[in-house]
């Protein structure tokens, strides 16, 4: 994976910033679609009652999980689908290997999934001599390209159409230099559809499991999901334990708020309801731990457990828009990947709740409600109290607080500050030693002090009695 | 013990705060006219919308759709219509990757999304969904009232499903579409390149 060299979040955020006309036109190509998701979510008056009902829901499942896991086993086998359990990824991925080998299958088309992306079921697969083709036309571009997905809802949103242009012209054999989105698009259709037609299996992700019936939902845009499993006899569904929900009648307030949350859509061109395997076929249903249990402990954290990965915190995400997905190292990027990859794992991921401003807008956007900002301030105490801050942010803090118990210092140190400001030569002031100097100004340092604005208003104020 | 075992024990011995479901009978939206608001959002999602009356109608109409008239190889699950292939005898959904126009029922459509629920009970392979150049799909009104195919929104829509049987069911709101390309809006990813959507009147 080349996107990956560093788990640094600033490093690799510098990386993305180096070309500062792609990191505009990413800002506002993300920006954009929040705007389209604010259309529609205006366009709803109930707009915040379903989103409370959602979290609603999602707080009722978790608190009943275990219960709603062997209904949804119990009706899912009675429909004649076979349901695995894995605890972490390794079995997940053998899980999957071990169908496959049962039906010698060799070629897999694959659609979105961010679970299979988590347990690294494609590179698995290839070891094992079996091709894994992602359908899903972004993920077919980034994965033509060998790097990870930079987004969860469209993953090849880093890159430019120059960019598809060249890479199919290497893979798929495409005019050099025509980047034209439909001619791109076309193309990509018909590589596609010889992979549909040759796949021996169809690997899904899976939106919505319904303890209820024993279905489940997948809802793209293009029709791969369904393309991948109605011409294979056998379609295996991977799914983490928290995408289940109670009953059938709940996906009225789900379906209705994760296409207009991530795409700015009134809904997905299809949301496709799966219950029971085809005629004369097999169905797989794959449930998967690898870590999630863990999280239903925690007060603090448990709610990010609610996310349905619309992907509006991304695009919503000042610091997202501006360093991209990469920059996360992580298969999940993002608000919700800043709480999710330091909880799995602090010591590679410590970086990211800091990569965050605290605007608060992702939790504004969450269509269940989770408390996105709020989760990031808490791990970032956290990631304080494991010792796993790097000296240049401890250190400055610890000096902060010991110049703030000293009101008379401070006032000294303040006015040398502003001095400072105003008489020394810019590279004295915008240079590596100051990391606030990077990429922007420093406010303009005012005549007076606010301490001593404050002291004369008192006086006069005093003087007028 | 088993991995499931293992798993239903970490997720049961949790300590999380119980909380009921919410209720779902809510003043959910209506529109004034929920037929003529289909036909806008289906059109915003690249999709049409016409009212027919009968198999003749239906006909017409279709004949002014150049490929629907122009298509070599298509497939109709309507009661009255005839394709050039006859899906009940295709064994192997494989044959069916060359179809250029398939004409498939649908049972009732979604105002507020443009949405149409189609079900393949009585498609015999339900990739003719998805794998054709080109999609039409028939809503019969038997009462002759447009109003009764059509809910105002999700809710209502889920009000009206049973699920009895293995039946696959799929909500299809326009053609198939992509913007992963630099976020242009491109019709016809992998499914269906357009989409008709007929109220078929007695
Ligand atoms: S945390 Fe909320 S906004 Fe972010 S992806 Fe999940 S559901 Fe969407």
């Amino acid at each position: 994976m080349s996107a990956v060299k560093s788990y640094d979040h600033p490093t690799n955020a510098d990386r993305f910033n180096k070309d500062q006309s792609r990191t505009h036109w990413h800002d506002s190509a993300l920006w954009f679609i929040r705007e389209k998701r604010d259309r529609m979510a205006n366009s709803l008056p109930e707009w915040e009652t379903l989103r409370a009902c959602a979290s609603q829901i999602k707080s009722h499942t978790v608190s009943k999980l275990a219960d709603y896991l062997e209904e949804f086993e119990r009706n899912a086998t009675a429909r004649g689908a076979t349901v695995h359990w894995a605890k972490d990824a390794e079995e997940h991925n053998r899980i999957v290997l071990e169908i496959l080998q049962k039906h010698q299958a060799k070629r897999i088309v694959k659609s979105k999934s961010m679970l299979t992306e988590e347990c690294h079921l494609n590179p698995w697969l290839d070891k094992h001599g079996i091709e894994v083709v992602d359908t899903d036309l972004g993920e077919r571009i980034v994965q033509l390209r060998e790097e990870p997905p930079s987004h969860i809802v469209m993953p090849a949103i880093h890159l430019k159409k120059e960019d598809v242009s060249d890479t199919f012209h290497e893979h798929l054999q495409t005019e050099e230099g025509n980047c034209d989105p439909n001619y791109l698009t076309e193309s990509a259709r018909q590589h596609l559809r010889q992979k549909f037609v040759q796949a021996d299996v169809g690997i899904t992700g899976v939106n919505f499991a319904i303890a209820e019936t024993g279905g489940f939902v997948v809802c793209t845009n293009e029709g791969n999901a369904d393309l991948g499993v109605s011409l294979p006899k056998v379609h295996i569904a991977c799914m983490g334990i928290e995408k289940l929900i109670p009953k059938v009648d709940h996906l009225s307030i789900f379906l209705r708020l994760l296409a207009r949350s991530a795409t700015g859509q009134p809904i997905t061109t299809y949301s496709s309801h799966f219950h029971g395997p085809v005629e004369g076929g097999e169905l797989h249903i794959v449930l998967v731990d690898n870590g999630r249990s863990k999280l239903m402990d925690s007060d603090d954290f448990r709610n990010s457990l609610k996310c349905i990965r619309c992907g509006a915190c991304m695009n919503t995400c000042p610091v997202y828009r501006r360093s991209g997905g990469h920059s996360y190292a992580a298969t999940v990027p993002g608000p919700i990947g800043s709480i999710l990859n330091p909880l799995r794992d602090a010591k590679h991921h410590k970086s990211l709740p800091f990569a965050c401003t605290l605007c608060g807008s992702c939790s504004d956007v969450c269509p269940v409600k989770i408390n996105l900002h709020e989760q990031l301030l808490t791990l970032r105490s956290e990631v304080n109290r494991q010792k796993q801050l790097p000296v240049s942010k401890t250190m400055p803090m610890k000096i902060a607080s010991w110049v703030f118990q000293r009101p008379k210092l401070y006032a000294w140190l303040g006015g040398i500050g502003k001095f400072f400001l105003r008489t020394m030569p810019r590279f004295l002031i915008y240079n590596g030693l100051n990391p606030w100097g990077r990429n922007r100004e420093m406010p303009e340092s005012p005549p007076e002090s606010f301490r001593k604005q404050y002291a004369q208003r008192k006086k006069s104020q005093k003087s007028e009695r | 013990m088993s991995s499931k075992d293992d798993i239903l024990k970490s997720v049961r011995n949790k300590m999380v705060p119980a909380a009921d479901l919410p209720n779902l009978d809510q003043d959910w939206i209506q529109y004034g006219d929920a037929v003529a608001h289909f036909g806008d959002v289906l059109q915003a999602v690249g999709g049409t919308a016409v009212v027919v009356e009968g198999i003749d109608g239906l006909s017409a109409e279709l004949a002014k759709i150049p490929v629907y008239t122009e298509g070599r190889k298509t497939v109709s699950c309507i009661d009255g219509l005839m394709g050039t292939v006859d899906i009940d005898r295709v064994e192997d959904p494989h044959e069916l990757e060359d179809v250029d126009f398939a004409v498939l029922p649908g049972e009732f459509a979604v105002a507020e999304n443009g949405a149409v629920w189609v079900t393949d009970a009585k498609i015999r392979h339900r990739v003719v969904l998805f794998i054709p150049q080109h999609i039409a799909l028939v809503i019969p009104c038997p009462s002759g009232n447009v109003e009764e195919a059509i809910v105002h929104n999700m809710a209502e829509a889920y009000r009206r499903l049973s699920w009895q049987s293995n039946d696959f069911g799929c909500f299809v709101s326009g053609p198939s579409k992509t913007a992963d390309i630099e976020q242009s809006l491109v019709i016809g990813a992998h499914g269906a390149r357009s989409l008709h959507v007929f109220l078929l009147l007695p």
